[in-house]
């Protein structure tokens, strides 16, 4: 293997927005919110925004579709160095990092903005046509021509739940039927939400009976095993080790990194009880130089139950199949012996869009610089973090080390 | 607001594979190079890259590879359907197609479960594979 990252960048500062279900503050253009956040995140890492020559966004910022990076370059006044625009879904935010490490490790640049903004845009002052409801489904294209549009949508084989389904069905044929062990990942995740003041669900802890008397959804999947979404953002600045020295914050290394990517809807993975972040974490942990068992928390992505269940075992914490021992006899939450998701995870946090899937980096460097407050860690130096994509359809994974 | 349910609109590379089902027969697109078997249907071989693809007539029956039972709508227009079973069919040539079961109880369904195609043929001229469990042994 190559050469890797050696841990020359991190990651200096963070924001992270309130997620709510309601959205009550004042709407703002997506813009507007993304140089909100660059700037708050600057902020909390002691960088002049003078001092920005790089930025990784995903998806769709709202006012711009394409040229979104040059668009952003414009607004916040930047000359840029280093440019990225992510279209890897929910693994968008893990992918930023180890771009944006990447490219200030290969001297492209020093100081790169990340960031996710999900909040509610405000409606244009005229009459506008309402969006073609057929153009997409979730995250599947209905153009003509689109896979999606001509072997899978028709059938109603769209959004995420009925594929995230399949692959729990799939699971659980194989290596037994135990949807306690999955519950169990969603009333301790509960528990970490309710340290955690800014969780939808703080205050509201769940029992595994409660997560199992849920409304079933798409089978086995019920409907508190499935992710909220809300509103919220986050971001995050990656500098140079060097610089960030002379920072605020404890600097967290981005040590090692994978990216593996299979398909985009399951019925054509080539196998649905092995996921992508097998490969990923691999190649991470390989980078890093540390065994699984040697991380302090780990904040794996978590639109489902299921999700956690595959990323705990295919990114080597246990072995196949033995995932759902592995839950058992692990306390899962931010005092267990087994910290994933301290934040309270997306399941219990909820899911402000990409921000969701950045809220996993956010807590692991918020654990690592010491700032976690009541859900604090007592050994906090060296995190596993991982990013899911569509339906397993692409996953990234990231060490980050405490310097 | 109700809209249509969204159907197949066929391609040039693909319309081998409906003209098939309008048949009551299942076309599988066939690598010459290196023998894999490909579906979707595609322009080349998601194996080797090759274009050199061949249509071929399969058995119109396979095993569930796996489902979900839809108790909520994927999307309005498949409220009527619910509880839809949502499956993924092993045809006998190993590919794997997106389909739903029909005249089936949803807690009949297992992984691994014999089926067989039904051919549904639409207003629009698009017939769309679907599966039931198949009758015996």
């Amino acid at each position: 293997m190559a050469r890797g990252l050696t841990g020359g960048a991190v990651v200096a500062g963070f924001v992270e927005r309130t997620p709510v279900r309601q959205f009550a503050g004042t709407p703002r253009l997506g813009l507007e919110q993304w140089a909100d956040l660059a700037a708050d995140a600057l902020a909390d890492a002691g960088i002049d925004p003078r001092e920005v020559d790089g930025l990784c966004c995903g998806g769709d910022i709202g006012e711009s579709s394409h040229f979104i990076p040059a668009t952003l370059a414009e607004y916040c006044g930047w000359s840029l160095n280093f440019a990225e625009r992510l279209d890897l879904g929910g693994a968008s935010p893990v992918g930023m990092v180890w771009r944006a490490a990447a490219a200030i490790e290969l001297g492209a640049c020093e100081v790169v903005v990340c960031a996710a903004a999900f909040e509610p845009r405000p409606q244009p002052p005229f009459p506008v046509d309402p969006p073609d409801s057929r153009a997409t489904f979730g995250a599947s294209s209905n153009a003509w021509g689109s896979p999606q549009a001509e072997f899978d949508i028709p059938f109603g084989n769209l959004g995420q739940n009925c594929g995230y389904a399949m692959y729990a069905q799939r699971y659980h044929d194989r290596f037994g039927w135990d949807s306690r062990a999955r519950a169990k990942i969603v009333a301790d995740q509960r528990t970490s939400a309710c340290a955690n003041p800014s969780a939808v669900w703080f205050g509201r802890p769940a029992t595994i009976d409660d997560v199992l008397t849920s409304p079933m959804i798409a089978d086995p999947l019920h409907m508190l095993e499935i992710v909220m979404p809300c509103s919220g953002g986050a971001a995050i600045v990656v500098t140079s080790a060097e610089r960030a020295r002379r920072l605020r914050h404890r600097p967290v290394a981005v040590v090692g990194f994978g990216e593996h990517l299979t398909h985009k809807t399951p019925t054509y993975a080539p196998d649905l009880t092995t996921t992508p972040v097998g490969p990923a974490a691999q190649r991470a942990f390989a980078m890093a130089g540390v065994a699984p068992a040697e991380v302090d928390m780990v904040e794996l992505y978590d639109c489902y139950s299921i999700t956690v269940l595959l990323t705990i075992e295919d990114s080597g914490f246990c072995g196949k199949g033995e995932g759902m021992r592995f839950v058992r006899e692990h306390d899962l939450t931010y005092k267990g012996d087994f910290p994933c998701n301290t934040h309270g995870g997306q399941l219990g946090f909820g899911q402000p869009g990409l921000a969701g899937g950045m809220s996993q980096v956010v807590e692991a460097v918020r654990q690592i610089q010491g700032r976690a407050e009541g859900r604090q860690l007592e050994r906090h130096d060296l995190a596993y973090v991982s990013g899911t994509g569509g339906i397993m359809s692409e996953q990234s994974a990231l060490v980050l080390r405490g310097l | 607001m109700t809209t249509a349910k969204p159907r197949p609109r066929p391609t040039p590379t693909s319309q081998p594979f409906w003209d098939g089902l309008a048949r009551h027969e299942v076309r599988i697109q066939h690598c010459a190079v290196c023998e894999a078997w490909v579906h979707y249907p595609r322009s080349r071989c998601p194996v080797c890259l090759t274009d050199r693809l061949t249509w071929e007539t399969v058995a119109p029956e396979g095993t569930v590879y796996t489902f979900t039972v839809a108790r909520r709508p994927t999307a309005p227009m498949f409220a009527d359907e619910v509880p839809q079973i949502i499956a993924v069919v092993e045809l006998g040539v190993g590919v794997h197609v997106t389909t739903t079961l029909v005249d089936t109880d949803p807690d009949d369904v297992a992984i691994g479960m014999a089926v067989s195609a039904v051919f549904e043929p639409g207003d629009d001229g698009v017939t769309m594979l679907r599966f039931r469990p198949s009758q015996g042994v």
